[in-house]
């Protein structure tokens, strides 16, 4: 099983309701978010490129802040979903500074929090919080190892890029262009 | 153009607008940590070597500094901690991945081995002191019999503190100006500087302090020439790294890294120390202070450089 999801950044209009999904599905203290969107203006008038992105964790495959993390609180669990175990965790910070995408936070608990990929709704069958209300499902998430899932089939009709990829994290959200 | 915004609003707490996850604390630490190492590995090192009589000062007194900075650094590093309560679970695992974990389990040894070294030495700052129960004294002859492989152990580990400090910061590949496999070489140079700057500024006896003001002279120009290195390997790099390098050439901590670290905290006690060796009288303490000033003040620029410094999306 290898969960990923694929942003369609020529669908996404920049709402932010998963931004504010995320922070009600997941109790994410006020003033911080799991997830956020980034606009990308290029070229010069009249010729304008503009590039709306759903960015979170890139739940990646050869994680940084996985190897970094000096107790194991942050591990892959099922599906390839990098999470925080927060009474291993000792906030030592080491991962937030590994992460490429700056994509953790300190939670004011101490601990580090992130995006799950909702797993608690995920194992449930369910799509994650900010799949299930983008009003304009420009988020499709799935199995990537199944080849008949909506994100594999996705990925195979379009054209995609990843972040960083130089970074050589092997990043696991992919943004159709 | 060519703008990218985050246009929903992200102000994480010590995420945003830049990464400031590791303060003061830190930067301590890994001053503490490296002057620690070095004056152990001066200790072992000597103590080896058979010269424990002519340099007295860096295998008996010196050392006694070691423990104190060790337990000031560990205290930082658990000041900066934000999950206090667990820090515990650090010693539940070892990961050798993580240069944080087996860093921690340095730590625990070469902090053990400096006490041990100190209560074998303590007679020397105290004749009069007395283990009392016949226990402690038990282990002090126990150690006193084990002395050789203590300094072994001592000498191995310092080094391994050394190096770890610097690697703990470059194996993050997500800050190019970390991201540098000369930090490890090099944070252990700048801690060695410091370790025989502190026996120079302790020692009371000529032939020592000549001895230390030389090794800190040699210690010193290898400390420039890894520099001067990590800035060719920064330059000849990817974008990332050459901005990282441009942090220093012109950007924002040029003046503090080029005044502090390579003017005050290098050449100018290097020069000082070459003084010194021709002959000249030069006031003992001035080389000593400004090189731990130019280690303590190396380790902040790089701590808070570091942070800035990104990947270019």
């Amino acid at each position: 099983m290898r969960y990923a999801m694929a942003v369609d950044t020529r669908k996404c209009v920049g709402c932010s309701d998963c931004v504010v999904a995320c922070q009600t599905e997941n109790d994410v203290p006020l003033g911080y978010c799991r997830d956020w969107i980034v606009e990308t203006n290029d070229g010069t008038y009249p010729q304008l490129f503009t590039e709306i992105r759903s960015e979170r964790c890139n739940h990646c495959d050869n994680a940084p802040c996985v190897r970094c993390c000096p107790t194991g609180a942050s591990h892959i669990a099922e599906g390839g979903i990098v999470l925080v175990k927060h009474n291993k965790c000792i906030g030592c910070g080491a991962c937030i500074a590994s992460c490429p995408y700056n994509a953790r936070y300190p939670h004011p608990d101490g601990y580090v929090d992130k995006c799950t990929f909702c797993e608690h709704r995920v194992k449930d069958g369910m799509k994650p919080s900010c799949v299930a209300v983008c009003p304009t499902k420009c988020l499709t998430f799935g199995d990537l190892d199944d080849p008949n899932s909506e994100v594999s089939n996705i990925l195979k009709r379009r054209k995609y890029k990843t972040l960083i990829p130089e970074a050589g994290t092997k990043p696991q959200l992919y943004f159709l262009i | 153009m060519n703008e990218e915004l985050i246009v929903s609003g992200r102000n994480n707490l010590m995420v945003d607008p830049q990464l400031n996850i590791w303060h003061w604390p830190i930067a301590l630490y890994l001053f503490l940590g490296g002057l620690a190492a070095g004056i152990l590995f001066f200790a072992a090192l000597y103590y080896i070597l058979g010269k424990e009589k002519e340099y007295s000062t860096a295998v008996r007194k010196a050392p006694f500094i070691a423990p104190f900075a060790l337990v000031i650094g560990l205290a930082a590093l658990f000041f900066d901690l934000r999950h206090k309560a667990f820090f515990w679970q650090l010693y539940t695992t070892i990961r050798l991945q993580s240069p944080m974990s087996w860093g921690a389990w340095t730590l625990l040894v070469i902090t053990t081995a400096s006490f041990i070294w100190c209560a074998l030495h303590i007679r020397d700052l105290f004749p009069e002191f007395d283990w009392k129960y016949k226990f402690l004294k038990d282990r002090e002859t126990f150690f006193n019999k084990h002395k050789k492989a203590l300094a072994w152990v001592m000498l191995v580990f310092a080094v391994i503190t050394g190096i770890y400090t610097g690697i703990l910061l470059s194996a993050f590949n997500a800050r190019p100006l970390w991201n540098t496999s000369v930090l490890g070489p090099l944070f252990l140079a700048s801690g060695v500087s410091a370790g025989a700057a502190a026996i120079v500024l302790m020692s009371k006896q000529q032939t020592e302090r000549l001895l230390f003001t030389k090794l800190d002279l040699i210690v010193l120009g290898i400390e420039l020439f890894l520099i001067i290195h990590m800035f060719m390997g920064y330059l000849a790099g990817p974008q990332s790294q050459i901005e990282a390098a441009g942090l220093f050439l012109g950007g924002q901590y040029t003046a503090v890294f080029w005044i502090f670290v390579i003017t005050i905290g290098i050449i100018l006690p290097a020069m000082l120390d070459v003084m010194e060796l021709r002959g000249f009288h030069i006031p003992a303490v001035a080389p000593g202070v400004l090189v731990l000033f130019g280690s303590l003040m190396f380790r902040f620029v790089f701590v808070f450089a570091g942070q800035v410094s990104h990947w270019l999306y």
